[in-house]
């Protein structure tokens, strides 16, 4: 999945933006517990099981794409 | 200074976005830029930068390919074609791509690649001579810009009714991030952040199903909502009403989705466009290049979920019934095009919701990039080189392709502008460019299938078969009785005009071609080498190891590909 000799995966780059979404969507949907929904129908957890889904993704992706990490 | 910009919206946009999403979305800006000042280090040589070194896995290829088509326009423009049409639109995605995209892999990619083209204009060059090629690339060059500044300014203002966003602003901010990242990176940069944009598409749109399917009580539930709402149960079935031109919302038949979409239109798109094909040369040999296409192929089944399914939910859910443009300006209400972002607001929340832009701009940014990365590719080798300087030095080259981009982006965003004075231009441009290609794929696949073919022969084909396709559509602009005769019934829709004007377009160019190729001299068995059935030599695959091999995977998705329209039938 590398682009070239010595460089970092593109899925490191993903990796890291979905962590980063992750976290930042989880807080939000946190917060919206304590408040009302701006939305007509969402489902007010909608937003944690989300943000949390996409930290597992990015933590794994960061781990397994890592440049330090040995690669099969 | 970008959240300022994002924060200067219209009161009466249809999205309200919180500083979560607008962090969302500035992140992502930046991740883009950070991408292509990265690659930057890599780009050493023309190769680096016009095919990412020729060193993509097929993954990073296939990704690449998809997301290079997969642009904004195309998530809003078939959400609205499947709330207004039903599962027909799916279509467009399944027969109007897969066997098209299998066929590339599997047939033409050999051609292309062991040839070592730069392209497909490149490709005509070796296989017909200078006239083709030179056709090709002009027409090609020059409509890819246009295309590119008719979506920049669509993109623009989708963020204006959407967000309240300046359309001058969204334009500039958009082309220009585009500019830098690709202008630093070359096709390197534009495929590693095509990757992440098609990663962001699916994550942003996704829970638009997911949650429309559980409101709805599943796939049964959302047809009987459907059937109820719209008295019908039309809206559900992708091929048993299509016997007949009245019989379907479309207004099209059988032989229109098959032979004209699934046999021309889609083969001309996938095969010989080199906007996606150019994804597909990155790849680091033959069977990675064989297998892009296939991945591709394998994502593209999957994408009526984020695209087709919003649409379906909003005809079962969305308590207004959405009209035509010009009846929505009218009557003040919501249009077609506005199915997938009233169903991102009516399911997403904060950050949420800027994830979700985030996914639209993603989209758009990809496909500008794919053609401004194909623009300056053709320009450079197949006009700059070619015509102009035929012998200067690599470095050269790649100074030119850099200010390619950037003269690219800047034309794109004069397009933009000119569009935005003449709104009419928008349809003449989009329909120029259908024009193209069909007949470019008869003498693609003459050229590859059919060693008789000579460069008189692919030329008047590819000039003729392209100016069928114009006079008969300046003929059905003249008349409207010509629709009845060009689509073979009087209750054809005009859906259907395009799909008869591929087909007989294609076939005057194959008919012409094989005519003119016959009255003249063969080429010299030698010269047609690595280009022409029956003068390749492809590698074995029998030591390759089942699970590697492209043929295993083209039937593995042709298989899914039959049941999935058994099961929608």
């Amino acid at each position: 999945m590398r682009s070239g000799k010595n460089s970092l995966s593109v899925w490191y780059f993903i990796g890291w933006l979905v962590l980063i979404y992750g976290i930042l969507i989880l807080g939000a949907g946190s917060g919206l517990l304590a408040v009302q929904s701006p939305t007509s129908t969402a489902d007010r957890e909608v937003g944690i099981w989300w943000g949390a889904l996409l930290m597992v993704i990015g933590v794994a992706y960061v781990w397994c794409f890592h440049p330090g990490r040995k690669r099969l | 200074m970008l959240a300022f910009i994002l924060m200067q919206a219209d009161p009466g946009r249809l999205i309200h976005l919180t500083w979560v999403d607008i962090a969302i979305v500035a992140i992502y800006f930046v991740a883009v830029l950070a991408i292509g000042f990265y690659t930057k280090g890599q780009t050493q040589t023309g190769d680096d930068f016009f095919f990412a070194g020729r060193e993509m896995t097929a993954w990073v290829a296939g990704l690449g390919f998809l997301a290079a088509n997969l642009s904004a326009l195309e998530l809003m423009g078939w959400a609205a074609a499947s709330y207004q049409y039903g599962i027909l639109a799916t279509h467009w995605y399944w027969i109007g791509a897969i066997p098209a995209m299998l066929f590339l892999g599997l047939v033409m990619m050999p051609f292309y690649y062991i040839s070592k083209t730069h392209s497909v204009s490149g490709y005509l060059k070796l296989r017909f001579g200078e006239s083709t090629r030179t056709l090709s690339a002009i027409t090609f060059a020059f409509m890819t810009v246009l295309m590119s500044g008719v979506n920049l300014y669509s993109m623009a203002l989708v963020m204006k009714i959407l967000l309240g966003w300046d359309i001058h602003i969204s334009i500039w901010v958009s082309s220009l991030t585009v500019a830098v990242y690709v202008a630093l990176g070359g096709l390197r940069s534009a495929i590693f952040n095509e990757v992440l944009q098609f990663v962001l598409i699916w994550l942003g749109v996704l829970l638009i199903p997911i949650l429309g399917l559980r409101e709805t009580g599943g796939w049964s539930g959302l047809k009987d909502r459907i059937a109820t709402n719209m008295g019908s149960t039309d809206y559900t079935h992708l091929w048993s009403t299509l016997g007949s031109f009245q019989d379907n919302p479309m207004g099209i038949h059988w032989t229109g989705i098959v032979l004209g979409l699934g046999g021309v239109i889609s083969f001309g798109y996938w095969t010989t466009d080199f906007l996606v094909v150019q994804r597909v040369l990155t790849a680091k040999d033959l069977r990675s290049a064989q297998l892009a296409p296939i991945i591709g192929a394998g994502f593209k089944m999957l994408v009526p979920v984020i695209v087709i399914l919003p649409g379906l939910l909003g005809l079962a859910l969305l308590p207004e019934k959405l009209l035509g443009e010009a009846a929505a300006v009218a009557s003040n209400g919501h249009s077609y095009n506005e199915a997938l972002p009233l169903m991102l607001a009516r399911y997403l929340g904060p950050g949420l919701l800027g994830l979700g832009i985030t996914a639209l701009i993603a989209g758009f940014m990809a496909g500008m990039a794919g053609n401004v990365t194909a623009f300056s590719t053709v320009w450079t080798y197949d006009i700059h080189r070619a015509l102009f300087r035929p012998h200067a030095s690599d470095a050269h080259y790649m100074t030119v392709g850099r200010w390619c981009t950037i003269l690219g982006v800047l034309a794109s965003v004069g397009t933009a502008y000119v569009v935005m004075q003449f709104l009419s231009i928008m349809d003449y441009v989009q329909a120029l460019f259908s024009f193209f290609v069909a007949p470019l794929f008869g003498t693609v696949l003459l050229g590859m299938l059919w060693k008789r073919a000579t460069p008189a022969g692919g030329f008047w084909g590819l000039l003729l078969g392209t100016l069928a396709s114009v006079g008969m559509w300046i003929w059905g602009r003249l008349d409207p009785g010509a629709l009845s005769i060009i689509a073979l019934s009087p209750n054809a829709a005009s859906m259907a005009e395009n799909m008869y004007r591929a087909l007989w377009s294609w076939l005057v160019c194959v008919g012409v071609t094989v005519v003119v190729s016959l009255a003249t001299t063969p080429l010299p068995e030698q010269s047609l080498t690595g280009l022409v059935y029956g003068h390749i030599t492809l590698p074995n695959d029998a030591q390759v190891p089942l699970l590697q091999r492209p043929t295993f995977w083209a039937i593995v998705i042709s298989v899914v590909f039959v049941i999935l329209n058994v099961v929608f039938w």
